[in-house]
């Protein structure tokens, strides 16, 4: 050991859960080389976000989408992850921890955050099999299970948590019904009005609620079978969820001799009765209470990192806490003592045909509680005001209208102006604990100005997203109109908020290299992207990565999947590529031999000068192929987002006007850029005079000969909208016209939207930006071309040919996978 | 192709590693092409392999989520109910699958 360095001190945390992470979250960044730190999680999993398992129920997310810590993140900041080993016992006089697999490690500071265990009403049979709480990856994996094979579930327990597992159950195509003991649900954080509303609109979603509902047993053999309530009625189960509440598992502590009453009992500095060992989370008992909830973590990871590190002398004071239920469509909030007594006073706004029911519990001039039902968007307004406990004053005329019309004394006023009046200590993200005054200080000091940046640094908005507008309102008032101008920029698809160019950007410089592994870093909302974000994902990989990235058959339209095009029968075309245009007796022979042995039913002449192959059955592809391949012929690509055609004119070979060899330029051309994949497809021509006649100007990149050289045009389409070409330069050299192309097609492939043509791309960047890329920018040009050619070296794969050698694997797509009689 | 074993309507049709996931595969039948599909989370469905708007193969579409987005016009059709996403109205036939370890079993209605 060096012996200028005194050794690091040991920082064991027992707990890969929220709790005790965040801890060592907040300690890396008070003091980021003080400690070295091992992790001993009991679930074979990194760390998660455990309030995110119920849009993973409900097919909303998937396990990557919640992942916080990935494993590379534990190694990048040097810490030691030890999963699906439980920490025994604890040798406080040698400090030393033991796990059950038989590690030990040595410790100077013990942090236990060993969370909390579901509750499992003892009546007969709960030990089924089939019976479940809802507490980790594996109880959402168990349901999962059962949902595929089984039909009936039943949920004990209609708070937070039983309603949560009750609707991901029947979005999962279960009947399901809630048994809850109580007369309402949620009733510990919703009246009796707001509690009946909620009841009515899972029974519209197709839940079944059963209140007042006392469980008697679990009846089954090998299975649970059915519920059976007190009143003797049976209802039928395959699946039973006991979700009726947490219990601290304070059990190591006790095990080991700390102080435990229902937790692990801790002082303000979140400190155990050793004071080398602290705890955290829901494993503690601090001045007689216990949370379930995720803010008061947040709360107590900041004083124990503080005490920790010893950078403050701060202390855990408790927390008030506010609930949201995360099922989609139903929008609630409650906070703070919602039942009220003799001395409060209520304020009550019903709207029974908009399902909207709010309550404000007053006392002594402060808020003191809140229920919102239906609609719950100033639920952190209120919030505030309740934490705060500021005198309600003049406010109390409006205050039931919301934060804009209170403030803006009756009038509607601006929702900016709403965010604008927060407090900088008002909780903006309720998933992650963060206030206004982080975010605004965040996008000031760190130069912030996209949300992803902001959900970067702050982790605002980075779970359930249900903040991301009042995070996007800050941002704007924080960047005046610099921000205004980058949300003008449409997102990719409804699956994220990130504009194309965003997602290239952040592919390169992130080194992103697989389509789950972009989802995962932007935070797509969908756990499989949809059938517009996957190719579009696909190609800027590819584009990115060329030979590197592995082509994702599943993201790619059927068309470029089957390499043929599809038609409106199902069949699908077939066309061989013809150079330039050109054929012989040999390719035509061998394309009416193909003709006749497939009875393929229409032949027809395309605009890009070849011969397309209508009507072939999808199984007969390969021999087809094949067939062509063994003449000499290849792909046509004419099914692609990619180089189709370079049609050309016969040129100074033949025509008496012919000032260039047009033919040989546009074949010349073809064999450079065929292979080449794009945002849209790409038409070339070649004309041999100005008389044009291979319609060069409506092409991508038309090339014409004039008696001194060639001019290269650029942008045409000869589509939906017509558009004639820009006029981009004119070259001497045939060297010249093939680095010109293959300069500005990489420009193309690289900065273009997927599914822009040339055209459009072309009129919003603007011609002279293109002119400064290809023509002004010598060196550029020749990066750009040579770039290219690179990625040309891997595309050049004859996709026929490559399918008819595969091996029966590759081929079997193209066959049925069996037949019914 | 398969041998095809028929025990109580029930076909055995192949496993689940025939199936890509996020992929299709399809099935003959006798009353028309029937689409099998593996999502992300290997679940499988068994829809007719036609589209409810302009009877396009489903199996040739995008898989994502629990949907499928047709080739011909992107309809989105849900997997487990065979309905057409909103705007749009529709539906595909759900043909019974079940799994028994590895083994997908079709059963298939009579013609």
């Amino acid at each position: 050991m060096n012996m200028l360095t005194p050794r690091k001190q040991r920082l064991i945390l027992v707990g890969n859960g929220m709790a005790g992470m965040r801890t060592v979250e907040e300690i890396l960044a008070r003091a980021p080389n003080r400690f070295e730190i091992t992790v001993f999680g009991a679930e074979p999993h990194v760390n998660y976000n455990r309030i995110m398992l119920s849009p993973v129920l409900a097919g909303e997310k998937c396990f990557d989408d919640i992942v916080i810590n990935e494993r590379a993140w534990y190694e990048a900041n040097g810490i030691e992850l030890i999963c699906g080993e439980k920490i025994v016992s604890v040798d406080r006089e040698a400090r030393q921890v033991h796990g059950a697999n038989g590690t030990v490690r040595p410790y100077d500071v013990l942090l236990l955050a060993t969370g909390s265990n579901p509750f499992v009403i003892p009546v007969p049979g709960a030990s089924l099999p089939g019976v479940v709480t809802f507490r980790d990856m594996a109880d959402v994996d168990a349901m999962l299970a059962a949902a595929k094979t089984h039909r009936h579930a039943v949920v004990i327990g209609g708070g937070l948590l039983g309603l949560e597992a009750a609707n991901g159950l029947a979005l999962n195509g279960m009947d399901v019904t809630v048994v809850h003991l109580m007369p309402t649900l949620m009733e510990r954080q919703l009246d009796v009005a707001a509690g009946t509303l909620l009841a009515g609109d899972l029974e519209r979603r197709g839940i079944k609620v059963l209140a007042a509902a006392n469980t008697k047993a679990l009846l089954g053999d090998d299975r649970v079978r059915a519920v059976q309530l007190a009143d003797g009625t049976e209802i039928p189960a395959d699946l039973v969820v006991m979700a009726v509440g947490i219990r601290p598992n304070g059990e190591l502590g006790k095990a080991i001799g700390l102080e435990t009453k229902r937790g692990i009992v801790v002082d303000d500095g979140m400190r155990t009765s050793d004071p080398a060992i602290y705890a955290i989370g829901e494993c503690v008992e601090h001045r007689g209470q216990t949370y379930g909830l995720v803010a008061p973590l947040w709360d107590m990871a900041k004083v124990c990192a503080d005490r920790i590190t010893e950078t403050a002398d701060t202390g855990y004071q408790g927390t008030v806490t506010g609930t949201r239920l995360k099922v989609t469509g139903i929008d609630m909030f409650s906070a703070g003592d919602i039942l009220g007594d003799a001395d409060s006073e209520d304020i009550v706004l019903r709207d029974a045909s908009r399902g909207v029911y709010k309550r404000l519990i007053l006392k002594d001039d402060r808020l003191v509680g809140v229920v919102l039902y239906g609609d719950a968007g100033e639920g952190n307004w209120y919030f505030q005001l309740l934490k705060d406990a500021a005198p309600i004053g003049a406010l109390r005329d409006d205050l039931i209208f919301g934060q804009a019309f209170a403030l803006g004394g009756g009038a509607a006023i601006d929702p900016m102006a709403a965010v604008a009046a927060m407090a900088d200590e008002a909780e903006v993200c309720g998933c992650n604990g963060v206030c206004k005054g982080k975010i605004t200080a965040a996008i000031v000091e760190k130069g912030l100005t996209s949300l992803d940046a902001v959900r970067a640094h702050t982790k605002a908005s980075a779970s359930c997203g249900s903040c991301t507008p009042m995070v996007e309102q800050i941002l704007a008032l924080s960047l005046g109109g610099a921000y205004q101008a980058s949300t003008a920029i449409k997102a990719m698809c409804k699956c994220t908020n990130h504009p194309h160019e965003a997602v290239r950007a952040r592919i390169l410089a992130e080194g992103l290299k697989t389509i789950p592994g972009v989802m995962h870093a932007l935070g797509w909302t969908t756990p499989d992207g949809c059938s517009s974000c996957r190719p579009a994902l696909n190609f800027y990989l590819l584009a990115a990565w060329p030979g590197e990235y592995v082509d994702d058959a599943q993201s790619r339209f059927i068309n470029e999947r089957a390499h043929a095009n599809i038609q409106k029968d199902g069949t699908f075309s077939v066309v061989p590529r013809m150079w330039g245009g050109v054929t012989n007796a040999k390719e035509l022979r061998a394309i009416a031999d193909v003709v006749d042995k497939y009875e393929i039913p229409a032949v027809k002449v395309t605009g890009g000068q070849r011969i397309d192959l209508l009507g072939v059955r999808k199984e007969q592809l390969p021999d087809v192929w094949r067939d062509l391949n063994a003449a000499g012929m290849v792909s046509g690509h004419a099914y692609g987002k990619a180089l189709r055609t370079v049609k050309t004119c016969v040129g100074s070979e033949w025509c008496r006007f012919g000032t260039q060899d047009s033919t040989g330029m546009g074949v010349a051309l073809e064999r450079m850029t065929w292979g080449s994949m794009h945002p849209h497809k790409v038409k070339l021509a070649v004309s041999g005079c100005p008389r044009n006649c291979a319609e060069a100007t409506i092409k991508d990149f038309g090339v014409i000969a004039v008696d001194s050289g060639w001019e290269l045009h650029i942008g045409g389409n000869g589509g939906i909208k017509l558009r004639g070409t820009d006029f981009l330069c004119k070259v001497t050299t045939d060297a010249e016209v093939l680095e010109y192309c293959g300069a500005f097609l990489e420009l193309y492939r690289q900065e273009a939207r997927y599914l822009d043509r040339t055209a459009p791309w072309v009129e919003r960047v603007g011609l002279d930006y293109v002119k400064q890329r290809i023509v002004e920018d010598a060196a550029g040009r020749a990066a750009l071309y040579a770039a290219f050619l690179h990625a040309q070296s891997f595309a050049q794969v004859d996709p026929w040919a490559e399918r008819v050698a595969a091996d029966a694997a590759m081929r079997h797509e193209y066959r049925p996978l069996a037949l019914v009689e | 192709m398969s041998v095809i074993d028929v025990m109580g309507g029930w076909t055995d049709v192949g496993t689940l590693a025939d199936i890509p996931r996020l992929g299709a595969r399809v099935v003959t039948s006798a009353i028309g092409n029937i689409a099998l599909f593996r999502t992300a989370r290997d679940e499988v469905f068994a829809l007719e392999d036609r589209c409810p708007h302009k009877g396009g193969p489903l199996s040739q579409g995008i898989v994502h989520g629990r949907g499928v987005s047709c080739p011909l016009h992107n309809w989105l059709i849900d997997l487990g109910t065979g309905e057409a996403c909103a705007p749009d109205h529709g539906c595909t036939k759900v043909i019974d699958l079940k799994r028994e370890g590895d083994r997908i079993l079709l059963r298939v209605p009579r013609g």
